[in-house]
């Protein structure tokens, strides 16, 4: 259980993080999702006791991280992919780890052939691609065989092979009863991945609830309806509160109207009551990815200027749930 | 030199993590020797030193024995005649000090370069154990190392010499100075570990240690007046390199070598205070 109490940090002028609160249940994979920049990270080291707050806790089990007397064997963390000396093997950077934790040489064997490096293992780092680095640091976070993992964004650098091992053992972890926290910027990915998300943007909590809600309500928020008699069935609409977008038309048809605040079978019922004949009325599953977007539409440190919106605005009606490799409109937009 | 391996310790495994109990300052030291002698940097910095002191000491010495059996009297040939013991411990060393102080601002400035320093901070959250594990460590390797390169400076020097001057470590301060050159190179890389952990970059580390080393703290003895030779007399190196002189190079001198190394010591344990300080407040 991860505890975090009116957590503030501040660099120079810039608030990273601004009195944030929220708790991460054990049992469970918790998504941590914003935009770049929105203070994932700085809240993780935070948490971790890297970073000194302004003001504000974070305690797992109830103890500050400093508090923890073998800290490795509570928490594992995965930080940035190459935090280690270029020169030094693998091996060697997980044995002095164990060392510091008093865990034996055969533990880091343990761990090694669990993310499948014991090949390279004596190589030096600086020769390691980014999914292997990716893999040393998931290593060094399971050393201590730890009840709570944070992992910042543990799916960049890896191929889709590596990134179905992490999801698989992050869903393998909770359900030992583990906490587990894992952020992303990518809602696809924490939408297949994450039982709980906590959505942050500009270090302030925007969301906190489990992710099938979010799935719900992120779907069927507008309908689609044709109707030859479109002027009027608009007017029904709007006089039961709802709104109301036409289409452009096509030859003799009037367009299509967009639907919000009033459900497909209300329309219908409504329709049905005036006798308007409807030639089609399907409900608007907005991609999961959208809703976020929505959602963390005002509070993207780095927002692009002069574009059109992002491709998931284009994206079709589908399930909500499945990841579509596109990338988020966040993402791309660093400076 | 291998380390006993965590294994031979009733394990401590993860299926019985004592999570409750801390883990003792020997397991630091245990894990900042892991590290330091699993980089290269390491190895190759002290392989230089022992290459330059000892090849540099062999070489000078044989260079100016010749010039002074040749009769040529030049400054280093009454150098040598004067005091020949200063002259064997003041040329190899003089330059394979800064060897020391480039590992010394390594152990800890590699470690914020390559983000090591975060898995570090992570295994040991009160991070002042792991400065003084770290300090202690890197003073044991080097202590061992340059008082086996000053002995072996010493009595290849004192085999060159052999033939016009008789040195050994019974005269007065000689044994002294033999020992004190390993003291001060061991203070001198905490010295330069401490500025690394102040700057933590290590071209930056680097180059304060050895311009101050090399050029901005011999500069003091420019200054005029009394005050001026007293900030010359009590300058961290310059004070610390009296306990490797046999002789009194000056007359007049304000501190005596075991002074000038308490003054050395002082300073160093200054800067390495507030090097703890810094790393207990900074984010890292």
């Amino acid at each position: 259980m991860i505890e975090v109490r009116d957590l503030t940090k501040r660099f120079g002028d810039k608030l990273a993080v601004d009195h944030l609160s929220f708790d991460v249940a054990p049992g469970r994979v918790t998504g941590f999702l914003g935009p770049n920049g929105a203070g994932k990270s700085t809240t993780m080291r935070l948490i971790l006791g890297l970073d000194r707050p302004q003001s504000g806790t974070a305690t797992i089990d109830g103890l500050r991280y400093d508090q923890l007397h073998r800290p490795l064997c509570t928490v594992g963390a995965l930080l940035e992919a190459k935090a280690m000396h270029p020169g030094r093997s693998a091996y060697q950077h997980l044995l002095f780890l164990a060392a510091s934790q008093g865990l034996p040489r055969r533990r880091v064997n343990e761990v090694v052939s669990l993310v499948g490096l014991t090949a390279v293992a004596h190589k030096r780092t600086r020769t390691y691609s980014l999914g292997m680095s990716q893999r040393v640091g998931i290593a060094a976070a399971m050393l201590g065989d730890p009840r709570v993992l944070l992992l910042d964004e543990p799916v960049n650098g890896l191929d889709p092979e590596g990134i179905l091992w992490i999801r698989n053992l992050m869903k393998h972890l909770a359900a030992e009863g583990r906490t587990i926290f894992v952020s992303s910027h990518l809602m696809n990915e924490m939408a297949v991945t994450a039982d709980h998300l906590i959505v942050i943007g500009k270090g302030k909590l925007i969301a906190d609830g489990p992710t099938q809600e979010f799935i719900e309500r992120s779907s069927e928020r507008s309908v689609l309806v044709r109707s030859p008699q479109a002027a009027a069935l608009t007017e029904l609409l709007a006089a039961e509160g709802g709104k109301v977008t036409a289409g452009p038309g096509n030859g003799g048809q009037p367009g299509p109207l967009t639907v919000t605040g009033l459900a497909a079978p209300r329309i219908g019922e409504i329709a049905a009551g005036r006798g308007i004949v409807l030639h089609e009325l399907t409900p608007q599953l907005a991609s999961l990815e959208e809703a976020y977007m929505e959602l963390t539409a005002g509070s993207v440190e780095y927002a692009v200027t002069g574009h059109p919106p992002g491709p998931a605005a284009a994206s079709a009606p589908g399930p909500a749930a499945v990841p579509a490799p596109t990338a988020s409109g966040a993402e791309g937009s660093n400076p | 030199m291998t380390t006993t391996s965590p294994a031979t310790r009733p394990a401590t495994g993860p299926d019985s993590p004592a999570p409750d109990r801390r883990v003792g300052f020997g397991r630091l030291l245990l894990t900042e020797w892991i590290k330091i002698r699993s980089v290269r940097s390491t190895l190759w910095t002290l392989a230089i030193f022992v290459v330059v002191s000892v090849g540099l000491t062999t070489l000078l010495t044989w260079l100016t024995m010749r010039a002074f059996r040749a009769g040529q009297a030049d400054a280093r040939s009454a150098q040598i005649a004067n005091d020949p013991v200063g002259f064997i411990l003041g040329t190899g060393l003089g330059l394979g000090q800064l060897a020391i102080c480039v590992l010394g601002a390594l152990v800890i400035t590699a470690e914020y370069s390559s983000g090591t320093i975060r898995a570090t901070l992570l295994a040991v959250p009160r991070r002042l154990p792991v400065l003084i594990a770290k300090c202690v460590v890197f003073a044991a390797l080097v202590f061992v190392v340059a008082e086996i390169v000053s002995f072996a400076c010493f009595y290849i020097g004192a085999a060159l010499v052999h033939s016009r001057f008789q040195v050994s470590l019974s005269q007065p301060g000689v044994t002294r100075a033999v020992i004190g050159s390993g003291l001060y190179l061991t203070v001198l890389g905490l010295f330069a570990l401490a500025i690394g952990a102040l700057i933590r970059h290590t071209a930056g580390a680097i180059t304060t240690v050895i311009g101050l080393v090399l050029v901005v703290l011999p500069l003091t003895s420019l200054l005029p007046y009394s005050w001026g030779a007293h900030i010359h007399a009590y300058a961290p190196t310059i004070a610390g390199q009296l306990i490797t002189q046999d002789k009194l190079q000056q007359s007049g001198q304000l501190l005596t070598p075991w002074q000038g190394f308490g003054v050395f010591c002082a300073w160093t344990a200054l800067l390495l205070i507030v090097a703890a300080y810094l790393l207990r407040r900074r984010d890292a």
